[in-house]
């Protein structure tokens, strides 16, 4: 959808008024394209003394061919000499003219709240140095992980300076915390690569926790990691779903469209562009679940369930079958699919499951009880499903959108659509290929250290943060 | 064919004080201070009559007039005029090169005494004419008549009286030295602070040197300059934190006080074998035992230009069978404080040693207490080719005062080469 705000602020002459009256001043964000490196740019490293993340961190870049710096820190300077990466120097002090497309801090050695004051020494001297549409990661310890109760106190104040960086860092660069539990350095690598990449454009200002491996951690194709694998995406013909299939296609997946039939033609349209299998049904039916996992006989090993509607009303004017029908759709069904597939036991080893929430689901709107209820009852589905997954080798997680330009959003009127847009840390709205890419990280065989997280791509939205 | 090397005595070395540009010394050319330079020596060793196996010298900057500008200078000195002479150069290895070869050929016995030399001048710049002049000038004298020529000289206009005149830039890059070293003060995470402590060093050490007497059997007064010019002890941290940085922008960290300034002067050093020096009672202040020199691509793989030492220093210790901490002494030419700084930084740190160098572990840190004992380029001035011997007969003489161990010299030089190598002590002092 075309954001005519951000093409005249983005042009002389709205790019000076914009500047002087103190407008916002989204800029173009940066978006993957098959073939880039990880990082288009040069990454620093920083680190609080006594972090335990130095080794992962060099390792992911040197693998990736990234070039960086890292600050004078012994254990930063050992690690990337053992892993390989050709560091230059960063010296805190005087960093000169040097740029950087993203600062990584490791905040794991921070035990105590007297120790936070290395974030202010890190990002003091290199908030500024970091370019347009740039990436930070601040990676701590999860409460259950520290030693003292001095240490959880000050890896959870972690939260409010990452949320707090987000929203003053701005041209279009994101800040995200990734907890990372002890024992589970080496399944960081996904994680911190999707952060640092142009694939996370859109999602910032959030905390997600790295846990050890359901499985053993695969070495994937960065260009196709799902190759070879077989993915579920319902409510694919059409925005938000279909651009979920074409990531999912493009990072080498097989993949099964699901739609009602009623979308037969766009459904049918996608299937024979990304080479796909289709089910078309009504996944609210009573025999949806069979009829699904019959066609998934051989196994399954992504399932996105994506389909979802929205029926708005207060509920003071809400009858039943408005709510009924929207909560089948949205929660019930995914319950039903769920339960049949893995009763069955055609989600393969290393399998994942990936839910559609909503910023609704977190913060709640106005006229949309029903709605928000189905989506809040996704991340409980996702927090309450995990530890069991997670015994079979399999993760579930959610993502929560928040506004993303789509026929839906472009139909809104203009007062909403602006607020809606406006109001996150990026100034303008995110697409639908932010949220593919989003689950196409939860999807990848390397994820397996992700499991029970609903991670909003909402450009850090104001509602619900 | 000679099979075996011998020991290569450093029998001592003289200069003249080093001049800041457009000062002292600006009347005087390379060839006058070049033969001021070895007039000493050959007074301090009785050298009067001798011919010495060769004189090999050279200087950065250099008029077109100065064609074997060293053989030159030998005739004006009281060595034989039968002494063989030649030109070397590269920029500021100038001096440590000519030193390497000359004692190779020591060592391989081809000659038996030899002076190693360089000079320097910024005041008495060669100045060309304009590049375009000389186009229209050649090419009237190819022409074989009178019209011809007179055409020829019709081309001639009035922008052409604008000279050409020798820049202080790399070739490649279009930039200056001190804006390389700055790029790589900056990569290196090099403070302020730490290089204006390294010039006060350098300062106070060389004054030092002088008041104990030191520098008096290594240095000649010339034009009524007794010590070095630039030479400011008792300075502070405070009084150079003041300075505006000169290259790096306005936040940049090198200043006029920790970067050299262009400079005048000349030294020479004479080298020989044990026995040449035995026969002639001249003393052994210690032994060059190695050489080694390496280039580093500043161009395209973009490595600091001043880099190069950095690398040349593990090839000369591989094969010296030594480790960076075996030395007493460590001469580590300060053409920037920043320069020192960051070979010093690159040789601890464990990414460059193993990426660049492709060591194992990093070479280590030196014993700053160590290094440029008697004062470093900072202090002294450093007109280029003339470095090199200021450094080797300094440092020869401080080991033979020790009379014990080894020392290390580093010399980087423009183009991105870079020159070190090894004295050894020659034993108790005499």
């Amino acid at each position: 959808m075309s954001d005519r705000y951000s093409q005249i602020v983005n042009a002389f002459p709205g790019k000076l008024v914009a500047k002087q009256v103190g407008l916002p001043q989204p800029v173009e964000l940066d978006r993957y394209e098959p073939g880039q490196p990880l990082v288009s740019g040069r990454v620093l490293i920083g680190a609080a003394p006594g972090g335990r993340l130095a080794a992962p961190i060099t390792k992911l870049l040197a693998d990736a061919g990234v070039s960086g710096a890292t600050t004078d820190d012994k254990a930063l300077r050992d690690a990337a000499a053992t892993a390989g990466l050709d560091a230059g120097l960063f010296n805190l002090d005087n960093g000169g003219e040097q740029q950087f497309k993203a600062l990584v801090f490791d905040a794991t050695g921070i035990k105590d709240s007297t120790q936070l004051v290395e974030l202010q020494r890190f990002f003091y001297a290199t908030a500024r140095k970091l370019e347009r549409s740039g990436r930070v990661v601040v990676l701590g310890t999860p409460a259950f992980g520290a030693d003292t109760p001095r240490e959880a106190t000050a890896q959870r104040a972690l939260e409010g300076f990452t949320r707090s960086l987000g929203k003053e860092i701005g041209r279009g660069s994101t800040v995200n915390l990734v907890y990372v539990s002890p024992g589970a350095e080496s399944e960081l690598e996904s994680t911190l690569g999707f952060f640092l990449s142009p694939k996370s454009a859109y999602v910032s200002g959030q905390v997600v926790k790295v846990g050890p491996g359901v499985t053993k951690t695969p070495k994937v194709d960065r260009e196709q990691p799902l190759a070879g694998k077989t993915a579920l995406v319902t409510g694919a013909s059409r925005g938000i779903g279909r651009s979920i299939a074409e990531t999912l296609h493009r990072d080498g997946a097989k993949l099964v469209l699901l739609d009602v039939p009623q979308l037969s033609e766009d459904l049918q349209q996608a299937a024979k562009e990304l080479d796909a299998d289709t089910i078309e049904l009504d996944i609210t039916d009573a025999k949806a679940p069979k009829a699904i996992a019959d066609k998934l006989e051989g196994g399954v090993d992504v399932v996105v369930h994506n389909a979802g509607v929205t029926k708005d009303r207060t509920i003071a004017k809400m009858p039943e079958d408005r709510w009924s029908v929207l909560m089948e759709i949205n929660l019930s069904s995914e319950e039903r699919i769920n339960d049949e597939l893995l009763g069955r036991g055609l989600l393969n080893e290393n399998g994942r499951i990936v839910c559609v929430s909503s910023m609704s689901g977190i913060a709640g709107n106005s006229g949309q009880t029903n709605y928000a209820t189905s989506k809040a009852g996704v991340i409980g589905m996702v927090e309450s499903l995990a530890p069991q997954l997670a015994e079979k080798g399999q993760t579930i997680n959610a993502v929560a959108p928040g506004f993303i330009e789509t026929q839906m959003t472009g139909a809104m009127p203009i007062t909403i659509r602006e607020a809606g847009r406006r109001m996150n840390s990026m100034s303008q709205g995110g697409k639908p290929v932010d949220v593919a890419e989003t689950i196409a990280w939860f999807a990848s065989p390397a994820s397996t250290g992700v499991n029970g997280n609903t991670v909003r791509v909402c450009g850090q939205s104001l509602l619900g943060a | 064919m000679n099979s075996q090397t011998r020991r290569v005595a450093v029998v001592g070395g003289n200069r003249i004080p080093f001049a800041r540009s457009n000062s002292a010394y600006s009347k005087a050319s390379n060839q006058d201070m070049l033969t001021a330079a070895l007039d000493g020596l050959i007074d301090r060793y009785d050298l009067d009559g001798e011919r010495i196996g060769e004189v090999v010298g050279g200087a950065v900057l250099k008029h077109s007039r100065d064609r074997d500008l060293t053989r030159e200078s030998v005739l004006g000195t009281r060595l034989a005029p039968e002494t063989a002479a030649f030109d070397v150069q590269q920029a500021c290895g100038t001096g440590l090169e000519a030193t390497i070869l000359t004692a190779n050929k020591i060592a391989l016995g081809q000659i038996d005494s030899a002076i190693a030399c360089g000079v320097d001048t910024t005041s008495d710049a060669p100045i060309a004419v304009n590049e375009d002049l000389r186009e229209v000038l050649l090419q009237a004298n190819r022409e074989k008549t009178t019209m011809g020529r007179v055409k020829q000289l019709t081309k001639v206009r009035p922008g052409h009286v604008v000279p050409e005149i020798p820049r202080n830039e790399e070739p490649r890059t279009g930039m200056s030295m001190g804006e390389h070293c700055a790029i790589m003060a900056t990569e290196w995470g090099i403070g302020r602070e730490e290089q204006d402590e390294l010039t006060i060093r350098s300062h106070d050490n060389l004054a030092a040197a002088y008041d104990r007497g030191f520098m008096d059997d290594l240095v000649n007064p010339y034009l009524g300059l007794e010590r070095d010019q630039n030479m400011r002890p008792g300075s502070t941290p405070e009084k150079l934190g003041k300075l505006k940085p000169v290259f790096g922008g306005p936040d940049g960290t090198m200043t006029a006080a920790n970067s050299t300034p262009l400079s005048d002067g000349a030294s020479a050093v004479l080298l020989a074998s044990e026995d040449w020096a035995k026969e002639r009672g001249l003393p052994i202040l210690a032994y060059f035992s190695e050489g080694q020199t390496a280039a580093i691509d500043h161009v395209h793989k973009r490595e600091g230009l001043l880099m190069a030492p950095a690398y040349a220093m593990p090839r000369m210790l591989d094969r010296a069978g030594l480790t960076l901490q075996d030395f007493e002494l460590y001469e580590i030419h300060e053409a920037f404080a920043a320069q020192v700084l960051c070979t010093l930084k690159a040789w601890e740190d464990p990414v460059f040693c193993k990426e660049r160098l492709g060591l194992d572990k990093p070479l280590g840190s030196i014993d700053r207490e160590k290094l440029n004992v008697n004062g470093g380029s900072l202090a002294a001035g450093h007109p280029f080719a003339a470095t090199g011997g200021r450094i080797v007969a300094s440092l020869a003489k401080a080991l033979n005062e020790r009379g014990s161990g080894r020392g290390v010299i580093s010399i980087c030089a423009a183009a991105g080469q870079g020159v070190v190598a090894i004295l050894e002590s020659a034993g108790e002092s005499k």
